[in-house]
């Protein structure tokens, strides 16, 4: 396994807030005999400006991170959402590129890639007795189809993953949608959190949800840790 | 039925503020009937039906105007009278002549979207005919002077309490009153009208080319009673209803249910054949107005056809987490929820159902949930694309997006960025997007250092250990 080697596209929302995320990722794939690149010129993969319509700025940031990951044989991200922007929607953003359609088959969202390309089902025990609320992020779960390796590795690591009526119900962030539709945005989050289960940690794949859950959790005062998956996943094998 | 959907976000805000009651009931509504249809789903090989229900739809909408042709020389076989109606207008005529000639002075109406999109009621009203609508919750909002709110549930938005005082002020009943006691009042008031009523209006589910046969859904049995007791009855049918054989009703009748309200079947289904024979029961005379009223437009849209595949289910706006929190009312035209906001730029225009597509998260809900597979999420792109492309979004979005692609074309500029997220005082309550965050969320916090400086660092850790 130690020709293995993956670029880590860490994501901007993950870069400027999550920033814990991508150093728990770096460490575990490299404990997993895995070699990570991160290449420098990254930024952001266009999603928001593809979501709100404005496919000109979002071809144009496609088209350079297709430039910047171009070495790579695996991207890993730590977000479902960006992950599917790559591996599902820039094939539709830039039709007939054959580049973009070789590339979306080497995108992985982290939890994805353990499971499905290193076939890692174990991380170890570093969660032993945790209690665990896991938000499905959408893009992830529908998307990408990412439902049961997050649960997986939390589980064998000794997680309890808690039942939540509301595990995969979209908690409304949305990227613009929670700006342009606050108040929507917001009944969203206290329909989602009003069914929280009594967890220690509060985790998903997407910096985006988290934010804003965290955000609403906090602004109502309610004092619940929130951590992104990687992180967890390396405190998983590291304990 | 006038547009409002340009409103959207402002109504969504201030039905939230100002009722929060519908949050409830939406909620409590949709989220039982989510349940009741995964379960119904989850009982039969939907995948397979699912496929087969959007082939079926895919085949018809390829070849529509065959399988019109056909249908109409069925109907005609059967003695009913068949018009053709581009929108209201058209409409309209049909009823107008059928109300002078045979005098009409009472309606009574089966639960139809497509007439709402039409206007009837209020045009009839007009003519000084006395409408009433005869499903229960259609009754109540018919009552009220409200819109539905839902395309299975009209009255899903309000409580129970609300109906209470309604028929307390109106019919005198006390406000405590049973919802059965509620629905013994109705039946009644709807019992009479049915006896007397002139004219009975109906839409329909499905009209089969091969039979010219009328199929419709219901569980209250006032369609049934709508469209065979009065002498008249005229049906309101969508150019996308047809379906080619009388065996795709086995398909399509449990399929429609087991979305729409996790049945099986629906309690009735009645399949219309034209007007009464000798000796027979049943309406004197049958007309079936076949309306466009922007459907064609949307057949011939390369990237939009699709949505015509809908059965008016109603199963996405169930499944819908932004329509939950507050019902139909704020997208201010007759289909709400994901479909709505897919299907009213195409048969409104895109000026007026502008904010419609963005009434989404992309969650993708809706399209798990429906039944012949309409890629909502797609659409909803598709739609917001194009009202960029038409200029239609503001003008601080668009300057916003073009500082977005400047700033993230540049690692550089987004490494100074990067810095004046944590070194600079964030003006957070002074930018408008800012303080829409903030407001709900508390102030952004971003991590004491981003990781592409953690990146650094860690780089040269290990250049220094190794």
């Amino acid at each position: 396994m130690g020709e293995m080697r993956v670029a880590l596209f860490i994501t901007c929302l993950a870069d400027q807030f999550y920033a814990e995320a991508g150093v728990a990722a770096v460490r575990l794939l490299r404990a997993l005999g895995v070699e990570v690149d991160f290449p420098e010129g990254q930024t952001c993969c266009g999603q928001p400006a593809f979501n709100a319509g404005h496919w000109e700025e979002a071809r144009a940031l496609a088209r350079r991170t297709l430039r910047v990951f171009q070495e790579a044989e695996y991207v890993v991200l730590p977000s479902g959402s960006c992950a599917s922007m790559l591996r599902n929607h820039y094939p539709e953003l830039l039709p007939g590129s054959r580049e973009a359609l070789a590339f979306s088959e080497r995108v992985y969202e982290l939890s994805q890639f353990l499971v499905r390309v290193l076939g890692v089902e174990r991380l170890g025990e570093g969660l032993k007795g945790v209690r665990v609320a896991y938000h499905h992020g959408c893009h992830a779960l529908r998307e990408l189809g990412v439902r049961e390796e997050p649960l997986t590795l939390l589980t064998n690591a000794g997680a309890e993953v808690l039942p939540w009526e509301a595990a995969e119900e979209c908690c409304g962030f949305g990227g613009l949608f929670s700006v342009k539709l606050p108040e929507v945005s917001l009944a969203m989050a206290d329909r989602k959190l009003s069914t929280l289960p009594e967890a220690q940690v509060l985790t998903s794949t997407d910096a985006g949800c988290l934010l804003h859950l965290s955000g609403r959790m906090a602004k109502r005062g309610a004092n619940l840790r929130v951590a992104p998956l990687a992180t967890l996943l390396w405190e998983a094998y590291a304990g | 039925m006038r547009a409002k959907a340009r409103f959207y976000p402002k109504e969504a805000a201030r039905l939230l503020q100002e009722r929060p009651g519908v949050r409830e009931a939406v909620t409590g509504a949709t989220l039982h009937f989510e349940r009741n249809r995964l379960r119904a789903y989850a009982e039969v090989p939907i995948e397979e039906w699912r496929e087969r229900a959007k082939a079926v739809k895919d085949h018809v909408l390829s070849h529509l105007d065959r399988y019109l042709e056909e249908a109409e020389r069925r109907l005609l076989e059967k003695g009913v009278r068949v018009h053709w109606a581009e929108g209201p207008e058209e409409a309209h005529q049909v009823l107008l002549e059928i109300v002078r000639r045979r005098g009409v002075r009472r309606a009574v109406k089966a639960k139809s979207m497509l007439t709402e999109e039409l206007g009837v009621n209020p045009f009839l009203e007009s003519l000084g005919v006395e409408v009433f609508e005869t499903d229960l919750g259609e009754y109540l909002i018919q009552l009220l002077k409200e819109p539905p709110s839902h395309i299975v549930g009209p009255a899903i938005h309000l409580s129970l309490e609300e109906i209470r005082r309604l028929f307390h002020e109106r019919f005198g009943t006390p406000l405590e009153a049973s919802p059965e006691a509620l629905a013994g009042v109705a039946r009644k008031v709807l019992r009479e009208a049915f006896l007397t009523a002139d004219l009975g209006i109906s839409g329909a589910n499905f009209l089969v080319a091969e039979t010219g046969t009328l199929a419709l859904m219901e569980n209250e049995g006032n369609i049934r009673l709508s469209t065979s007791l009065p002498r008249v009855h005229v049906a309101f049918v969508g150019l996308e209803k047809l379906l080619p054989r009388l065996s795709d009703l086995a398909l399509f009748l449990p399929l429609t249910a087991r979305a729409a309200t996790g049945q099986r079947l629906s309690t009735y289904v009645s399949l219309l054949g034209g007007p009464a024979k000798e000796g027979e029961e049943g309406p004197e005379e049958v007309h079936v107005v076949l309306v466009d009223h922007g459907r064609t437009a949307l057949l011939a849209d390369p990237e939009a056809w699709e949505t015509l595949r809908c059965l008016r289910c109603g199963a996405c706006l169930n499944a819908c987490p932004v329509y939950r929190q507050t019902g139909g009312h704020p997208y201010g035209y007759v289909y709400s929820g994901p479909i709505g906001a897919v299907l009213d730029p195409g048969l409104l225009s895109l000026e007026e159902a502008y904010p419609l597509p963005y009434a989404s998260t992309l969650c993708g809900a809706c399209l798990e949930a429906c039944p012949v597979k309409i890629p909502i999420p797609r659409l909803l792109l598709t739609w917001r694309h194009r009202a960029v492309a038409e200029g239609l979004a503001p003008g601080w979005e668009k300057a916003a997006m073009a500082a977005f692609r400047k700033v993230m074309e540049s690692p550089a500029l987004y490494r100074l960025f990067s810095k004046a997220l944590r070194g600079l005082p964030l003006p957070q309550d002074l930018l408008p997007l800012l303080r829409a965050w903030t407001e709900g969320r508390g102030a952004l916090r971003p991590s004491p250092k981003p990781f592409h400086e953690l990146w650094r660092e860690m780089e040269e850790d290990r250049g220094r250990q190794n």
